[in-house]
């Protein structure tokens, strides 16, 4: 009976995931190989004809390889803003954890004021133009961080708590002084936090349009989610070269979920759980 | 988890000891984040309460008093941005914390083929918000869209999910919650295996039933798990911006604006003191909202 069941279960929430779940994911891929015309059907239904590689010479080509520009940006955003993200963020973690001062409380409040406040988006653009790093990648790699911060501390805190204090000790009779205490046995011990850490920005930054939206525009400086957002007023007729590009910024995602799903969970999971 | 071994011993060592883990643990490690997150988050945060009193045009700002928010709950078109937010709010984490729940429940109990199922439910949240937004800004198409193509060859007449005013933000919000139920449920898979097996064994011999253990038992010890879904997804929705803009830019009208859409549409028509007024009020109503609930939620943790 109970093993009746667990089948009887499986195939209904099997069946119901493919339709909710897959059939939305299906219709991007039907509709970026298929040609103009029944694409802009809109109908989910197979292609009469196949056209893969053209529609993706198409959309890589267009607006002279505007694609291409902005997998560039966004590689450099996301790489650069992540480095620094887990450099800093695990300094601050280290020390806010192993040291309670009178810092600690005033710490501890910016970190939840970080994440709850909504950023006041034109007095950053002001800010970011004052000091010169409106729309330049510098800048935004800048604001990612500022705003990764909160979430990347919360996680390393929690995470040196479990290394032994000992461990710092035994380093200062070796005679190693804060900076190679820090990078040379600390940094290395916080290897899974540092992968979470990684993984979950990465895609978080990958993924990020308004941040992009508001202190990046113009051409040059295009990422991703933005080239997503030019293709949408241009290519209205043109839905199978949209949902190529679509396909295009989703595989990246998809390729880390595949290797490191694990992290990505206990990343996003931390804090559901008390002690 | 001091080492009691110096704690006998004269105050002297006690402050050289102090000093040397002060030096071991330096406060100019805070400073490289401080100052990035004190010039790009803070000040601006700060700046935005003078600016939202102001007309401003970036180079000059000419002091109005509480002008913008006076025409934020005058004007109907910023004022439904107000309502909707709210009701975006409420939906989505609403809705996330009943399915997510109830998928977390699903994927926890020993069901054919659990792997996949947990997979699938969380692929979207990793996915561009953008994308899945035109997807099924496609598929929920009033005449050639999949979704009322289906409800036709069954013979009911699907509504115009976007384009229809009394639909076009609960469409927004289904999507959304499509899109961020998977987050949900694996906090509440990871709340719901951390509670010990013991007291399901001591309740199922005190003759409870299945659904007494999910009330006396799951539901107060995934407490901490509620409580982060809850605030998360509430934040979330607050903020929403992109997912809105991608379906309806606010449309039909004004019927789907939120606080955030109406912050980005006064920027780009150049009303940058009343856009600022804007981020102010959804600061102040994310506090409001966030601060009271996330108290409370933790007052009503259980000891185990």
């Amino acid at each position: 009976m109970r093993h009746a069941q667990r089948y009887i279960f499986g195939g209904i929430a099997i069946a119901a995931s493919v339709v909710v779940f897959l059939v939305p994911f299906a219709f991007i891929i039907l509709t970026a190989v298929k040609d103009r015309r029944q694409a802009a059907t809109r109908s989910f239904d197979w292609p009469t004809s196949w056209h893969f590689w053209d529609n993706l010479v198409e959309v890589v080509r267009t607006q002279d390889f505007m694609l291409v520009t902005a997998f560039v940006n966004s590689i450099i955003l996301t790489v650069a803003s992540v480095t620094l993200l887990v450099v800093l963020g695990a300094m601050v973690g280290f020390v806010l954890q192993r040291r309670p001062s009178r810092w600690t409380p005033i710490v501890n409040f910016l970190v939840l004021a970080g994440l709850i406040i909504p950023p006041a988006v034109v007095p950053t653009i002001w800010v970011l133009q004052s000091v010169g790093l409106f729309k330049t990648l510098h800048g935004m790699i800048l604001i990612e961080v500022a705003y990764g911060l909160s979430f990347t501390i919360l996680l390393f805190r929690a995470f040196v708590a479990t290394i032994p204090r000992e461990l710092d000790e035994a380093a200062i009779i070796d005679g190693a002084g804060p900076l190679r205490l820090f990078f040379q046995v600390v940094l290395p011990l916080l290897k899974p936090v540092v992968v979470t850490v990684i993984v979950v920005q990465s895609v978080a930054i990958f993924n990020d349009f308004t941040n992009p939206l508001y202190y990046l525009p113009g051409k040059q400086n295009v990422t991703v989610q933005l080239t997503l957002f030019n293709f949408q007023g241009q290519f209205n007729t043109s839905l199978h070269l949209l949902f190529m590009n679509i396909l295009l910024i989703t595989i990246p995602p998809l390729i880390v979920y595949l290797f490191f799903n694990r992290q990505i969970v206990a990343g996003m999971t931390a804090g559901a759980v008390k002690g | 988890m001091a080492v009691a071994v110096a704690e006998g011993s004269v105050p002297i060592a006690k402050a050289r000891r102090r000093s040397r883990t002060a030096g071991l643990y330096p406060s100019w490690f805070y400073l490289p984040a401080a100052i990035i997150f004190a010039v790009l988050f803070m000040l601006p945060t700060f700046a935005s309460l003078f600016f939202s009193l102001t007309r401003w045009t970036l180079q000059k700002a000419d002091f109005i008093g509480l002008e913008n928010f006076a025409q934020f709950f005058r004007e109907p078109f910023l004022f439904q941005g107000l309502i909707n937010t709210l009701i975006y709010g409420v939906v989505t984490s609403g809705l996330k914390v009943v399915l997510g729940m109830l998928l977390a429940l699903l994927l926890t109990s020993d069901i054919f083929g659990r792997g996949y199922l947990r997979a699938v439910v969380f692929f979207p949240v990793l996915v561009s918000t953008v994308g899945v937004g035109i997807t099924f800004t496609a598929m929920m198409h009033p005449t050639q869209g999949l979704i009322n193509e289906t409800l036709a060859s069954i013979g009911i007449k699907g509504p115009g999910w976007l384009t229809d005013p009394r639909f076009a933000l609960y469409s927004v919000a289904l999507v959304d919650v499509w899109k961020g139920v998977g987050l949900a449920t694996v906090i509440y898979i990871a709340g719901i295996v951390s509670i010990p097996l013991e007291y399901y064994e001591a309740a199922k011999i005190d003759g409870a039933t299945a659904w007494q253990r999910f009330w006396t038992v799951t539901l107060p010890l995934v407490q901490p798990a509620t409580a982060t879904v809850v605030i998360l997804s509430f934040i979330g929705g607050l903020r929403s911006f992109d997912l809105i803009w991608a379906m309806t830019k606010g449309g039909p009208g004004f019927t789907s604006d939120v606080i955030a859409s109406v912050i980005y549409k006064q920027y780009q028509a150049g009303f940058y003191g009343l856009s600022t007024a804007g981020n102010v009020v959804l600061f102040v109503m994310v506090a409001l909202i966030i601060v009271p609930l996330s108290l409370f939620l933790n007052r009503q943790e259980v000891d185990r």
